[in-house]
């Protein structure tokens, strides 16, 4: 590269910046207040943009002088709608679980008063000396925000924003650097791919870099669709140029011309926000011919999927975004050398590429000094199911599987005893109580039988039956199994009716030594990362839960009470209160009905086991039970 | 009335119009189909002739992708949509119960349409809003931490289910 290129690659970017900076004024001169909403899918599923309504009411009765913001999200899902208010003078302040009444109440109180309404706040954003900050929260001992930095502190439909703290910052310097150089800071910054295999990213970019033929392409993989992932769409929401500079920083050092986004069609707010943000990029000279004055030249697109789980894999990816059936082929050759057009491509899933940008400003030894010994930096989890504070967390790799159930998560609700986490998805597997304090990386988890996946954590407690959970994921695996191979297609298919016949009390000892066997089978004759993962959910609780599976099988006893076919709800003659109506008036469908002596009995052919009765029930009384197997329902009752 | 109901005869026309929009583009099958099904709310078998015309495909090579991915219906759907959420956190904390309760409501299967058009069931892999577990969505809302008796409320919004 010349050096007349590189002094213009500076000029225009400072003169970006400080066209950002200038538009910003009013958003960091601190002399008006900020509202902060928001409206991920997150948000707006929680109800936030009611609450954005009431804010703009209340403000234009009184305040017309404060900014009202939309931002993506912090990760605190639980808490949404969440509102950020930063008063000049004061500290930020995260309000959380805010409805359209305590919106307006902020406004009155806080934005125009000088009320902080501490009764609604999470805490402060910045540690000071009289309001509490949300960084004394035990969580944020563990947290550590790299790609999740900008999500909900900065709007992600605004360009000036995400450049004005700090963006395409990375880009403007590594087009000053030599392609190999920046392949090789990726190389030093440990870097692994953050689409669940956790392979070396610059040995991708390397690969794809040395290989001949043009135009080559790079590929953001967002068709995220593991169930209990969605740390990608937030991140999408939330910050999209980040992955857009990461692309187009991968497309310099590898010499791509033409870049492609696949996002998941159930993604409409992410497909929204990713065409805004390639429109300002646009815009600003970000994309399209000579961009920065560098003369690299590159035009990404946005391609929408259209529901198959198996196009995450990436020759499947590539195969429906030229416009055929989502089937994925034999590997090699890898899309490096031969992808898209039958051209070198580099895929990379949305988080890596989010990394990239981060690792160009920061250096590649600050991204190794995070993180394990072969796992660097941090991981992104989204956690779900039976855990307090569910959402998005970041922290570095090597965390614990209890700091992150238990101190970032603040632990199993209603006092229920943990059980299991289910991480990685349907590739993944559940780990047990036992597992708690394994550190958790690309290696570890593969270890114990488990994958990082895409990262989504669902937390199991008591009441969850893992064969019941086993049975649940062959069930997805199997309905998205595109059909190429036969041991994926037939095989999820014979482990499903066999797992099916266990929670219906069928089954025989004998299929247990079955099942080990399919899955070998299935993982040996499978073409891509679908198949070849689909049997660790059922053998990770196979090695894990045993004696659940026995017990389905030997007594027809589910031990969590959890597999409906083999409960019942059974109300103890001897505790029901009989002239409370409580659980009839709970049972959606009439199944419930006083006996000549006012005990109520339940109709077993008519419920629908909804455990609706069971927490009607006044606890004084707590009459209902669940009874594994049914037949423990005592006969006479059942004929009423 | 509703440009669902229009089952008789599909607009040939504008199916015609939208495959001439993508002559120039590479690989443009996906995006054409998402197009026309955007435009008729499904894609009728009429519709896969001029398509295939269109993109120098053989028509069973278009039929393959509209039956391989699960977004393409060839069938008109309801006014409504009802997307129920089968994803691990629904599943842990009661989505076949809600599931099951939808269905009696509407009174169709999964893929069922009600017969007055007005609503068709579906279930989803995952929403991704796994912290408002169970939820649904109908149409662009979401609504989560369902619970039973919640659900008839729900569905009544968008009109009565029919009966």
């Amino acid at each position: 590269m010349k050096i007349a290129d590189t002094l213009d690659v500076d000029s225009t970017f400072q003169h970006l910046r400080s066209q950002a900076l200038a538009s910003m004024r009013d958003h960091l001169d601190g002399t008006r207040p900020i509202v902060m909403v928001g409206t991920a899918t997150c948000g707006k599923a929680a109800g936030a943009l009611e609450v954005l309504q009431a804010i703009r009411e209340e403000l234009a009765k009184d305040q017309p002088d404060a900014r009202v913001v939309e931002v993506g999200c912090m990760g605190h899902c639980y808490a949404e709608p969440l509102v950020i208010i930063n008063k000049p003078g004061n500290p930020p302040m995260a309000y959380g679980y805010v409805t359209p009444e305590i919106a307006r109440r902020l406004v009155r109180d806080y934005v125009i008063g000088d009320d902080p309404s501490l009764e609604f706040t999470l805490g402060a954003l910045e540690e000071n000396d009289l309001i509490p900050s949300i960084y004394d929260l035990p969580r944020f001992a563990y947290e550590q925000n790299i790609v999740l930095k900008n999500c909900g502190h900065i709007d992600p439909e605004n360009i000036d924003h995400y450049i004005a703290s700090g963006g395409y910052e990375a880009l403007a310097r590594a087009l000053r650097m030599q392609p190999q150089e920046i392949v090789e800071e990726i190389k030093l910054s440990g870097l692994r791919g953050r689409g669940g295999a956790g392979y070396p990213t610059w040995q991708k970019w390397r690969v794809c870099r040395d290989s001949k033929g043009r135009p080559k392409y790079v590929i953001c993989n967002a068709d995220e669709g593991d169930p209990g992932a969605f740390m990608d769409r937030a991140i999408l929401e939330s910050d999209p140029h980040s992955v857009i500079e990461g692309m187009i920083v991968a497309a310099y050092a590898v010499g791509a011309r033409y870049g492609y986004i696949y996002v998941r069609a159930e993604y409409p707010l992410a497909v929204h926000r990713i065409e805004i943000a390639l429109r300002q990029a646009r815009r600003r000279g970000l994309l399209g011919k000579n961009i920065l004055g560098s003369g690299f030249d590159i035009d990404i697109r946005l391609f929408q999927g259209s529901g198959a789980f198996v196009c995450g894999e990436e020759t499947a990816l590539i195969a429906s975004l030229e416009g055929r059936q989502g089937l994925p082929r034999h590997r090699p050759p890898f899309p490096a050398v031969h992808g898209l057009n039958g051209k070198p491509t580099l895929i990379n899933n949305v988080k890596t590429l989010a990394y990239v940008p981060r690792i160009i400003t920061n250096g590649a030894s600050w991204f190794s000094s995070i993180g394990t010994e072969k796992s660097k930096g941090t991981a992104v989890f989204a956690l779900a199911g039976k855990v307090v504070n569910a959402g998005l967390t970041e922290v570095p790799m090597g965390t614990t599987l209890r700091q992150i159930v238990f101190d970032v998560g603040g632990g199993i609700p209603n006092g229920k005893q943990f059980k299991a986490v289910q991480i990685g998805g349907p590739s993944g597997g559940c780990l047990p109580q036992s597992a708690l304090d394994l550190p958790i990386d690309f290696d570890s988890l593969r270890e114990v039988g488990a994958m990082m996946g895409s990262g989504g954590m669902v937390v199991l407690d008591e009441d969850d039956c893992m064969v019941e959970v086993a049975r649940y994921f062959l069930e997805f695996t199997q309905r998205e199994s595109c059909g190429k191979c036969t041991m994926c297609r037939l095989g999820t298919k014979q482990m499903l009716e066999m797992l099916k016949d266990f929670t219906i009390g069928q089954g025989s000892m004998e299929d247990l030594d079955k099942l080990y066997e399919m899955a070998e089978d299935i993982k040996e004759g499978s073409l891509c990362g679908l198949g070849r993962t689909a049997p660790n959910p059922v053998l990770t609780t196979l090695r894990y839960f045993r004696d659940e599976y026995e017990a389905h099988i030997k007594e027809r006893h589910c031990p969590a009470l959890m597999c409906h076919d083999l409960i019942a709800y059974y109300v103890l003659p001897h505790k029901c209160e009989r002239s409370c109506d409580a659980c009839v008036g709970a049972c959606t469908v009439e199944a419930i009905s006083p006996d000549r002596k006012g005990i109520k009995v339940i109709d077993q052919e008519k419920c629908v086991k909804c455990n609706l009765c069971l927490l009607a029930c006044p606890p004084q009384y707590n009459a209902i039970i669940k009874l594994s197997p049914p037949e423990l329902v005592p006969a006479a009752k059942k004929v009423k | 009335m509703d440009k669902h109901q229009e089952t008789a005869e599909p607009d040939l026309k504008r199916i015609e119009e939208i495959v001439s929009r993508y002559r120039d583009q590479k690989w443009p099958l996906i995006s054409l189909l998402q197009e026309v099904q955007e435009e008729l709310g499904y894609i009728p078998p009429e519709a896969i002739r001029p398509i295939a015309r269109g993109t120098g495909l053989f028509p069973a090579q278009v039929q393959g992708v509209i039956s391989f991915y699960e977004q393409f219906h060839t069938t008109p759907r309801g006014k409504n949509i009802v997307k129920v959420c089968r994803g691990t956190a629904c599943h842990v904390r009661g989505g076949r119960t809600i599931l099951k309760i939808v269905k009696q409501n509407l009174g169709v299967e999964e893929g069922g349409t009600t017969p007055d058009m007005n609503f068709t069931l579906e279930t989803v892999p995952c929403l991704g809003t796994c912290f408002l577990a169970p939820s649904m969505m109908v149409n662009k809302d979401y609504f989560g931490k369902l619970a039973p008796p919640k659900l008839k409320s729900i569905l009544q919004q968008y009109g009565s289910p029919g009966e």
